[in-house]
């Protein structure tokens, strides 16, 4: 069964990669939406349910790491894989994110391999 | 000064933090050109400039400088699309190679000064125009070669004032006490 993602970032650039890229990689993906901050991101997924959620942390209105605490504490999206794709690097960011429950962290820069190596095994 | 802060390590990390974003993001390699330490960069008048800053216990403010020649390469490379004029997306491209340039050399300099904030990265395109910072001292520029173009990185990073600092500034400037 095709995978739904769900896409999250205030940079249309790295949407838009991140969006060739998965329909480039060997996985089944299916529908992918875009959302440009995690208030848009929690709109879409009113709307549209997915598997696979790829989202940033610095963007306004809400950042990528309330979004992720508000899909932990839903039981529809408590499940979901949730990888953050960020600039921010520090050690602090990364165990905030894995303790809010991040399945996976990736640092920008990256390269279409590396985000295809974390993602494999999903669909 | 903190040895971090200091020109030549600042100058190194933003070598290290370009060099990757070209080479990962955009698979081109660039040659990092001998750096230079300047009380404020010369005028920039025209072209594309990606401006972004941080803040916490340093504060930061850097542009990314180039062609728009260079960013239509910057953004073919990017989106694996031709550009043949600026336009939107060039845009977006340069202000994303801003924000992973100045957002890496953040996380390199955050391991020794404590974490910062970066801010959201804006670009300005045209012809005619100055830029100028209001800071006059401590800026390092480094800039890069891709093929026949120049991209150059100018970064100044200062303390942080304290509240103290500031108030006897605003104190200063618009009290006269």
């Amino acid at each position: 069964m095709a995978l739904d993602v769900l896409v999250v970032d205030d940079s249309a650039a790295i949407r838009k990669i991140l969006v060739r890229v998965l329909k480039q990689s060997e996985m089944d993906i299916g529908q992918v939406y875009e959302a440009c901050d995690g208030v848009e991101a929690l709109n879409s997924l009113r709307e549209h349910s997915v598997g696979l959620i790829l989202s940033d942390i610095n963007m306004p209105n809400m950042d990528g790491l309330q979004l992720l605490n508000q899909l932990r504490a839903d039981l529809m999206y408590r499940h979901v894989p949730v990888f953050m794709i960020t600039t921010e690097g520090s050690q602090t960011k990364v165990m905030e994110a894995v303790n809010l429950g991040a399945t996976g962290y990736l640092r920008k820069p990256f390269t279409p391999d590396q985000i295809k190596e974390k993602l494999a095994g999903l669909a | 000064m903190n040895d971090v802060a200091k020109p030549a390590y600042l100058a190194d990390s933003v070598k290290r933090a370009t060099s990757d974003v070209f080479s990962m993001m955009l698979g081109m390699e660039v040659e990092a050109l001998p750096y230079r330490f300047e009380a404020e960069p010369e005028h920039v008048s025209g072209g594309i400039l990606g401006l972004i800053g941080f803040s916490g216990a340093w504060s930061a403010t850097a542009t990314v400088c180039c062609t728009p020649a260079m960013a239509c390469r910057i953004a073919d490379a990017l989106f694996l699309t031709p550009h043949s004029a600026v336009e939107d997306e060039v845009l977006d491209a340069v202000a994303e190679m801003a924000n992973m340039i100045i957002g890496n050399v953040k996380t390199d300099l955050e391991n020794h000064l404590g974490m910062m904030s970066l801010s959201i990265p804006t670009v300005i395109y045209g012809k005619n125009f100055i830029k100028r910072t209001l800071i006059k001292d401590h800026w390092v520029v480094a800039p890069f070669q891709a093929g026949d173009e120049i991209l150059e990185v100018h970064i100044c990073l200062i303390p942080t004032k304290t509240p103290e600092e500031k108030q006897h500034a605003f104190n200063r400037a618009f009290l006269h006490v």
